[in-house]
């Protein structure tokens, strides 16, 4: 008795050392980048430890307005596209997941698999043709190219994970409803969508990890300085042609973008381990 | 005029005929069941009535009016889910609520209704639950205060009890025979495969199989008058025991045989059949006791004793490949291997034909 909980507690700490030194691998550059934003600018690169020698905040309060405007104007600008982009998929994405998953129409089942093969083209195959119908929009240079397709449900990813979650939920429910009487928009709104709240907690949070992260996209759409995302205000930071990157400014507002993706981490983290779990087995 | 009538209703999957030609009669305020074996279309047919299912031929009525293709919830007819189907996200309150909401009902209203029902189902501390933190039994009641909110004229159970243990199933069924009799008018159809269920509840059983009805009628009579062998074999438990034997017509009468009997000559209507033929000799466990010399019908070796208090029952080896049963009230003492001689009084005998049909009774 003693000797197996014994060597099961042995094999725990065994276990426990090996997680956090793979987690402590994998976090380093990300530990150094922290460490790095509180360093003088000098001292960055030939300084290697995490511990900086001395330490300052200037990084922050100069990088913060370095660019002319504010930093925080482009994380509200990052974020006006992350809300728009999660409202955008929450409701096309679900409604066409119920559509796949419920209702009945012509080619349906080849539609879900034209739908799933977009999940196989590259973003690079449709990134020209796209820029050139927003062109002729007159929508370059503005946030609608960024936020538009997400309310036409473009993220097959997610439909793919809502049908297989909706397929989960028993169908009793959507016929109690419609004897209820539910037309079919009655029972998406009342009874489907708030069930899959599991899944679409995920979608959320993905939609705005993805889009917060995202560089390239915007980058194509966003001329303007002051429409600049986060990510593309730190890519100022770096001055390619004269060889003077501000790295302790780059670096101090890397952690200020990175902010808000801990925050959700820590606060939806139950969540999101749930909603991982409990997509697409029965609900 | 009929609550619900049904004339050559039809439903196929395919090519799969599940329902074939049903014709049914059901009156305001009548508590129906459906009975029959798993897979033989109960559940469509209740599903056809409540519009969840299409209807490929005939006709529905409800009222008098034709309803094949009336929506669903414009029918006035209310369902209780086999799986409950209460909705996972809303309250107790919200579920019973739910269906009045969406009638656009104001609250006052939706308040009073869903407080009587939740009165009159026990379910007042329960409102502001999730039906996840309910019992079985709540859950159950749940799913038929909804019925009861709706103030439907009919009310369709699907096999309500099945997912209930079995003293909760027995509860539960007095339940809802009392809440039968609270909504005298309200029309009640009632699923299930478990006879005991139907013989309890109903005003009227319709016995189902293969899409086909086998018979309709107030228990007493599916028990005393069996149309057919499916349903004298279906209704009563232990089910009844079915002897191979010999039929001659002769005219009015017919004379049944079975062989090494001693017990001969019983008579049964001929019903204008004619000729000899294979026929089967119905009796039901209960009307067996222990012959009198010389009188037996059935003799043969006890195979298994089971005693239950207040009866035994022989299974009695009798070179049929199935024991005969037998359910005796006196406690006698009986033993694996003892040879005993069985007879039952001739009025309970069923005698069907070749086709299985059931043969009338003489007088
Ligand atoms: N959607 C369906 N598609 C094809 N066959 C079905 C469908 N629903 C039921 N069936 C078949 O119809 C028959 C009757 O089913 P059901 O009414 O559920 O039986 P019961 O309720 O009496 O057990 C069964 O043989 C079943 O396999
Ligand atoms: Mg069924």
């Amino acid at each position: 008795m003693t000797s197996i909980s014994q060597r099961s507690s042995g094999g725990r700490t065994v276990r426990l050392v090996a997680l956090v030194a793979v987690a402590l691998l994998m976090s380093y550059p990300l530990l150094w980048l922290v460490a790095s934003s509180f360093k003088p600018e000098q001292l960055i690169f030939s300084e290697p430890g995490l511990i900086p020698s001395s330490f300052t905040w200037a990084n922050y309060a100069d990088g913060w307005t370095r660019v002319g405007i504010p930093f925080g104007a482009f994380m509200l600008n990052s974020a006006v596209i992350c809300i728009l982009s999660i409202v955008g998929n929450l409701f096309s994405c679900s409604l066409a997941a119920y559509a796949f998953a419920r209702l009945q129409f012509p080619f349906s089942k080849i539609a879900f698999g034209l739908m799933l093969v977009t999940l196989m083209l590259p973003f690079h195959v449709t990134v020209l043709p796209q820029y050139i119908v927003f062109q002729n929009l007159g929508m370059v240079n503005t946030i609608l190219p960024l936020v538009l397709p997400k309310f036409f449900a473009v993220d097959a990813f997610f439909i793919f994970l809502l049908v297989q979650f909706i397929r989960g939920v028993p169908r009793d429910l959507d016929q109690a409803a419609e004897m209820d009487g539910c037309n079919k928009y009655q029972i998406f709104f009342y009874i489907i969508f708030p069930i899959c709240r599991p899944a679409l907690v995920l979608v959320a949070i993905f939609t705005f990890l993805w889009t917060w992260n995202d560089f390239f996209s915007q980058l194509i759409y966003l001329s303007q300085v002051e429409r600049y995302t986060a990510p593309l205000a730190l890519n100022l930071f770096i001055d390619a042609t004269s060889g003077e990157s501000a790295w302790g400014m780059l670096f101090a507002m890397s952690v200020v973008t990175l902010l808000p993706l801990f925050i959700l981490f820590v606060i939806f983290q139950k969540q999101i381990a749930e909603g991982i779990a409990t997509t697409g087995l029965k609900g | 005029m009929s609550a619900i009538g049904l004339k050559d209703v039809r439903k196929s999957y395919g090519s799969v005929e599940v329902i074939s030609s049903i014709d049914l009669d059901i009156e305001q305020g009548e508590f129906v069941v459906f009975v029959g074996p798993s897979g033989c279309g109960k559940s469509t047919l209740l599903r056809m009535i409540a519009g969840l299912e299409g209807i490929d031929g005939g006709t529905l009525s409800i009222d008098g009016v034709v309803a094949n293709d009336i929506a669903p919830a414009r029918r006035g007819i209310a369902m209780v889910f086999q799986s409950y189907a209460l909705y996972p996200h809303m309250s107790v309150y919200e579920n019973l609520a739910f269906s009045l909401r969406i009638a656009h009902v104001d609250k006052a209203e939706i308040d009073r209704r869903v407080r009587n029902a939740a009165a009159m189902l026990q379910l007042e501390p329960y409102l502001s639950r999730r039906p996840r933190a309910l019992s079985g039994g709540q859950r159950q009641r749940v799913a038929i205060g909804r019925a009861i909110v709706r103030e439907a004229k009919v009310f369709l159970f699907d096999e309500p009890l099945s997912n209930l243990d079995a003293a909760l199933r027995v509860a539960t069924r007095i339940e809802i025979a009392k809440l039968k009799e609270r909504l005298p008018d309200t029309t009640m159809i009632y699923v299930t495969h478990d006879q005991v269920e139907a013989m309890t509840l109903a005003d009227r059983i319709v016995v189902l199989n293969g899409g086909n009805v086998e018979q309709v009628g107030r228990p007493v009579e599916l028990y005393e008058s069996p149309a057919n062998l499916f349903v004298a074999g279906f209704i009563g438990s232990p089910a009844m025991n079915f002897l191979p034997c010999r039929l001659e017509h002769q005219g009015e009468r017919t004379l049944v045989q079975i062989d090494g009997a001693e017990q001969t000559a019983i008579a049964f209507g001929s019903g204008g059949r004619s000729g000899a033929e294979a026929g089967t000799l119905g009796v039901r466990p209960e009307s067996l006791h222990i012959a009198e010399a010389g009188a037996a019908l059935i003799t043969g070796m006890v195979e298994l004793v089971e005693h239950l208090g207040e009866v035994t029952i022989l299974y009695v080896a009798a070179g049929l490949g199935q024991p005969v049963l037998a359910k005796l009230s006196k406690t006698q003492d009986f033993a694996k291997g003892d040879r005993v001689s069985l007879s039952a009084a001739s009025t309970d005998l069923y005698a069907f034909d070749a086709s299985g049909d059931a043969l009338p009774r003489l007088g």
